[in-house]
């Protein structure tokens, strides 16, 4: 995955990066869509990990950042239109917890369009391509994330001071003197 | 028998932990009876050669408060962690980078272009940065490095337990001094701390709704508060009840909603996604512009949800920074 980010010469890798996209669908309404386009043999990007949920209301919003901080380029959620939840309300919730996480990652420094929200019934097969096709299309001109990369960089700094310290430790402990004049 | 060593050290921190070891009261005259204080920077003169000439693990346990910042701050985490048996996270900033937390929404550049040349009380004409060394009259002079992240204790060295707090109550020091000091230890990584949310604790439970509905947001400071009522009825943000119990509803008991400072219960990886769920599914509009509406009654979800805990937070810091 960072072999991905760091695209430079000398670790050129093996395939160009693709985004990776982690969808959570309901049970009820866009996970039977997206089985749909998949009987109807359409044809949409293969970017997309499908995990089912029962509701889109079951979407925490930590699964959404924990996709992010795990790799995804991005983010879809699929539920039922608003008005047809199985679970009467469950799509409402994820509507207004959605409204905030998109203000709460923009102020984090995350792209809009990495994250999307989609109410798409059971018969719109052909809505479940459209999506998936336009949403890989604005991640592949946006580019990687590559969370995982940037948290190894930040981290570079810490990571050079604490090998020197046991550089150190092992340079000062006696016994370790003693066996190397012995 | 010696009486076994206790250090005491800060990191990035306001002093305020510090303060809340001397709100022991009489009862540190009981602490100071059982252990031998080896270290504390605030209070007694001991100096960092005094620690290195300690043999590794001579230190039964060290408390940490403070969130790390600097290379010096490592350097004495690393240095502790080696003298210390059990390194002890002390308060909201070791435990999960505080409100010094909150400076990973901006880079190190601008934090310090603000701090060393915009501050309206700075007169800086030079725009003099500080340097980690500098040359005068042939001695070199140095300082520490100040990094491009704020970092939990636990993102530079093991840490064996957790008392959380901003900062923690001299209620829950003691317990934990006290458990460790008669070996009666939870396993390793607990947060010392009822494992439970705080509504469990409140005085206010009572009138929790249990359908809890906003209409709006309101603020604390623009809005009379009922001194009986749950906060949620009253329309306001209350951490609660995504925060951890045992500071026995000190704000709430003050008429003041919670904040978080004592960081999730260990069944949440991050505490700003999970109250941002509870509070932002219970609003009560239907249509997506109402929502958003009433959801802009919280300004600044970040400095909301994450006030102390952005560091330990599953995204830790703005992504998009430029570092260097």
């Amino acid at each position: 995955m960072s072999t991905c980010y760091m695209n430079n010469a000398a670790s050129k890798p093996a395939t160009a990066w693709q985004p990776r996209i982690v969808a959570f669908f309901c049970n009820w309404c866009t996970y039977t869509a997206a089985d749909l386009a998949g009987v109807s043999r359409l044809k949409y990007a293969s970017n997309v990990r499908v995990i089912r949920l029962m509701c889109s209301g079951r979407v925490d919003p930590q699964f959404v950042l924990d996709a992010l901080a795990r790799g995804a380029d991005g983010v879809l959620i699929g539920g039922c239109h608003l008005g047809d939840c199985h679970y009467v309300e469950g799509n409402y919730k994820t509507m207004r917890r959605f409204q905030m996480l998109k203000r709460l990652l923009a102020d984090l420094g995350i792209e809009n369009q990495r994250v999307r929200l989609e109410w798409i019934s059971a018969s719109e097969g052909e809505r479940v391509k459209t999506v998936v096709n336009e949403m890989v299309e604005q991640i592949r001109a946006l580019g990687p994330l590559d969370l995982p990369g940037r948290f190894a960089d930040w981290d570079r700094e810490v990571t050079a001071l604490e090998a020197e310290v046991h550089a150190r430790e092992q340079l000062s402990r006696p016994e370790e003197a003693e066996v190397a004049h012995a | 028998m010696p009486k076994p060593k206790l250090g005491i050290y800060w990191c990035a921190s306001c002093g305020g932990c510090e303060e809340a070891v001397v709100d022991l009261a009489e009862d540190i005259l009981g602490v100071v009876e059982a252990v031998d204080i080896v270290l504390w920077p605030v209070a007694m003169d001991f100096k960092k050669q005094d620690v290195e000439a300690m043999p590794d693990k001579s230190i039964v346990a060290t408390l940490i408060n403070g969130a790390v910042r600097t290379s010096e701050q490592e350097e004495m985490a690393h240095l502790l962690r080696r003298k210390s048996q059990f390194i002890i996270a002390y308060g909201a900033c070791a435990h999960t980078g505080g409100i010094p937390g909150l400076a990973n929404q901006f880079s190190r550049e601008q934090l310090l272009r603000f701090v060393y040349e915009e501050t309206p009380t700075m007169v800086n004409e030079a725009r003099t940065h500080p340097q980690t060394s500098h040359q005068n009259n042939g001695h070199t002079v140095t300082l520490p490095e100040f990094r491009n992240v704020v970092r939990a204790l636990d993102q530079i060295v093991e840490v064996d337990y957790y008392i959380p707090g901003c900062p923690p109550t001299p209620k829950i020091t003691k317990a934990a001094i006290g458990a460790l000091l008669e070996g009666k230890l939870p396993p390793k990584g607990s947060v010392l701390a009822p494992d439970i949310a705080l509504c469990d604790e409140c005085p206010r439970k009572a009138s929790k709704p249990t359908d809890v509905s906003f209409k709006e947001f309101k603020r604390p400071h623009l809005t009379p508060l009922d001194p009986d009522l749950c906060f949620l009825a009253q329309g306001l943000v209350c951490m609660g009840p995504a925060t951890r119990g045992g500071c026995e509803a000190a704000c709430t008991c003050g008429n003041m909603p919670c904040t978080g400072c004592f960081g999730p219960t260990s069944r949440v990886r991050d505490q700003g996604a999970k109250i941002l769920s509870s509070l932002c599914a219970n609003v009560a509009a239907k249509d997506e512009k109402e929502v958003r509406q009433i959801e802009a009654g919280i300004p600044d979800p970040v400095g909301t949800f994450y006030r102390y805990g952005l560091a330990k937070s599953l995204l830790r810091r703005k992504v998009d920074l430029v570092a260097k």
